[in-house]
C-alpha cells in the first residue's frame, strides 16, 4: 500500500494546461527529486503536495485519505527563499513550531511550557549546526544557514512529509554540499518522505532515491500551453539506501526505532 | 570632478547642514531691524528681544485673568488631542489594515471603501463632526482620526500585503491558525511599519488639529495664533510657529528612536 497516490492529476490555469493525467504511487520513506525544464510544472506538482493549490481534476491521497486542502502541520516546507521569520531570533524561529499547535487563543507559550519548547527548539537546533546562533536574529544569518533554519523550523514539527523547493538553489556550491550531507543524515534519521524540486542534475542523482522527471509528452508549436507536462522518467536511485530502509521498516516496529538512527 | 561624484568632507557637511537655516535668520533679522529702524512700533516682524518678552509673558508668567500659564496650557492641551487623535487612529488603522490586507474575505469590501474614504477631504466635513460631536474635545479628536486613519489603514494593508506569501504558508506549516498566525506573524510585522506611517502622517495630523483649534476651542496652540492673529502679534505667533516646528520634530526623531530601539531586526530584514 502506498504512502501517497497521485491520481489521475490534471492542473490547469484558464486555458494553460500545466499537468496532465499525472498517475504516482511513492512508498513512505522515499526520497524524490523533481527534475525538469523552467515552468515544466514540477513546482506546481509541490504546491498541490503542500495544499498551497488544489488540482482542476483528479485527487491525491495520503495515507489512503485525500489531502487537506491547505498547509498544515503533516507537511513541512522549505522555499528557496523567505523561509524564516525576520522578526524572530533562530530560537523562536523554532520553538514557534511547538507553540503555535498547542496554543490556538494566543499563539505563545509562557512559564515552563515556553521553557521546555525552547530546550526542545535549542536540541533541533544543534542537530542541524546552528547551536552557536540561538539569540541571533534569522536575518543575520548567512543564505545557507537561513535554509539550515528553515530545516530545523520543518524538522521541529515531525511532518510526515518533507517538501523542498529548490532550497539550495541560492547558496554556492560548497556550502550546498554540506547542506546535502545534512539532509541525507537527517532523512537516514527519520522515516520521512522527501519530494525536492531542483534544477541541478547531479544533486537529483546523488540525493533521491527516486528521480521523477517532468516534461511534455505532446507539444503543439501552434498552441504552446494546449498540453500539460507528466512524469515522463520515473527512475529508482541509490539502491544500496532505499535497500537500507526497506529492511529496517520489514523488521518488528521496537527494533526497527532503535535501528534507525543506527543507520 | 563631475558634481554628482563630489561629496561634502567630515568637516564641510555640518556647515553645509547650517547654512542655509543660518541664511534664513539672517535674512529675517535684518529685515526686523530695517523696519524697526523706520518704525519702531512695527508689529510684523518682531525682534528676537520683543519675542522673548512675549514668550516670556505666556509661558513663565500667570495670566492676569486665569492664573494659567497660557503657553503651556495651550501646550498641554495640543498634545492631548494630538496624542489622542494619533493613538486612535493607529490602533483603527492598524485593524483595518490588517484586516483588509491579510484577509481575503474582508479585503474585498473594505479594499475599495478606505480607497474612496481616503479621498473625504477631512477638513470639509469639519461641520458635520462639530455638528455631530458637538463643539467640545471629541470633534477635534475625531478631525485628526478620520483625517489619517484611512492613510494609514491603506499604507498597512498594503505592507500586509507585501509580507511573502511563502512566510504565511510556512506559519501554517507550523500549526498556526488564521489568528495565530496574525498574532504572531503579521502584526509584530507590521509594527515597525506603522511607526513609518505614523511618521509619514504626524503633518497632517498637526494641521488637522491647528484647523480644529482655531475654528472651536478655548485653549491650544491652533486656538492662541488665530486668537493673537486679531492683534497682528507676530511677536506670539513667530515663537508659537517655532514651538509647533520643535514638537513636530521631536516626535518624528522620537518615533524614529523608537523604531530602532523596539524592531532591531527591522533594518536587517529590509536587506
Amino acid at each position: 500500500m502506498s504512502f501517497i497516490s497521485v491520481k489521475n492529476i490534471w492542473q490547469e490555469y484558464g486555458d494553460q494546461v500545466v499537468l496532465e493525467r499525472l498517475n504516482l504511487n511513492i512508498r513512505e520513506g522515499e526520497f524524490c527529486t523533481l527534475v525538469g525544464a523552467s515552468g515544466c510544472g514540477k513546482s506546481t506538482f509541490l504546491r498541490l503536495l503542500l495544499g498551497q493549490e488544489r488540482p482542476s481534476r483528479g485527487e491525491i491521497l495520503l495515507d489512503g485519505q485525500p489531502l487537506a486542502g491547505e498547509p498544515d502541520a503533516s507537511r513541512g516546507i522549505v522555499f528557496q527563499r523567505y523561509s524564516v521569520f525576520p522578526h524572530l531570533s533562530v530560537l523562536d524561529n523554532v520553538a514557534l513550531g511547538l507553540e503555535l499547535p498547542r496554543t490556538p487563543l494566543l499563539g505563545r507559550l509562557f512559564g515552563s511550557a515556553k521553557r521546555e519548547a525552547r530546550e526542545q527548539a535549542a536540541e533541533t537546533l544543534k542537530r542541524v549546526g546552528l547551536g552557536h546562533a540561538l539569540d541571533k536574529y534569522a536575518t543575520q544569518l548567512s543564505g545557507g544557514m537561513q535554509q539550515r533554519l528553515a530545516i530545523a523550523q520543518a524538522l521541529v514539527m515531525k511532518p510526515r512529509v518533507l517538501l523542498l523547493d529548490e532550497p539550495f538553489g541560492a547558496l554556492d556550491p560548497g556550502i550546498r554540499k554540506d547542506m546535502h550531507a545534512l539532509l541525507l543524515e537527517l532523512w537516514r534519521e527519520t522515516n520521512l518522505t522527501v519530494f525536492m524540486v531542483t534544477h541541478d542534475l547531479s544533486e537529483g542523482f546523488s540525493l533521491g532515491t527516486r528521480l521523477l522527471v517532468f516534461d511534455k509528452v505532446r507539444v503543439d508549436p501552434h498552441a504552446p500551453n494546449a498540453y500539460g507536462a507528466r512524469v515522463t522518467y520515473d527512475i529508482p536511485l541509490n539502491s544500496d539506501r532505499r535497500a537500507a530502509r526497506a529492511a529496517v521498516d520489514a523488521l518488528p516496529a521496537h527494533i526497527g526505532a532503535g535501528l534507525q538512527s543506527a543507520l | 570632478m563631475r558634481l554628482i561624484n563630489r561629496h561634502p568632507d567630515r568637516a564641510g557637511r555640518p556647515l553645509l547642514v547650517l547654512l542655509p537655516f543660518a541664511l534664513l535668520l539672517f535674512a529675517y533679522f535684518s529685515g526686523s531691524a530695517a523696519r524697526l529702524a523706520d518704525n519702531p512700533n512695527d508689529k510684523l516682524l518682531p525682534s528676537a528681544t520683543q519675542m522673548v518678552a512675549a514668550v516670556d509673558r505666556l509661558a513663565f508668567t500667570p495670566d492676569k485673568r486665569s492664573g494659567d500659564y497660557l503657553f503651556w496650557k495651550d501646550t498641554g492641551a495640543s498634545l492631548a488631542r494630538l496624542g489622542m487623535g494619533i493613538g486612535i487612529a493607529a490602533l483603527v488603522g492598524l485593524g483595518l489594515g490588517i484586516a483588509a490586507g491579510s484577509l481575503p474575505l474582508l479585503g474585498a469590501p473594505l479594499s475599495p471603501l478606505l480607497t474612496v474614504l481616503s479621498m473625504v477631504p477631512p477638513l470639509a466635513i469639519l461641520p458635520i463632526l462639530f455638528i455631530v460631536f458637538g463643539l467640545g474635545e471629541l470633534a477635534k479628536v475625531m478631525l485628526i482620526v478620520l483625517g489619517i486613519t484611512p492613510v494609514l489603514a491603506r499604507d498597512l494593508e498594503q505592507r500586509a500585503r507585501e509580507i511573502p506569501v511563502e512566510l504565511l504558508i510556512k506559519a501554517q506549516t507550523l500549526g498556526a491558525n488564521t489568528w495565530t498566525l496574525i498574532l504572531r506573524v503579521v502584526l509584530p510585522q507590521l509594527l515597525p511599519r506603522l511607526l513609518i506611517a505614523l511618521r509619514l502622517v504626524l503633518g497632517s495630523a498637526w494641521l488637522f488639529l491647528i484647523a480644529a483649534e482655531a475654528i472651536a476651542a478655548t485653549d491650544g496652540l491652533g486656538y492662541r495664533i488665530f486668537l493673537v492673529r486679531r492683534y497682528m502679534a507676530m511677536d506670539v505667533i513667530l515663537p508659537y510657529v517655532l514651538w509647533i516646528t520643535l514638537l513636530a520634530w521631536l516626535m518624528d526623531l522620537g518615533l524614529r528612536q523608537l523604531t530602532r530601539l523596539a524592531f532591531p531586526w527591522y533594518e536587517g530584514a529590509k536587506a
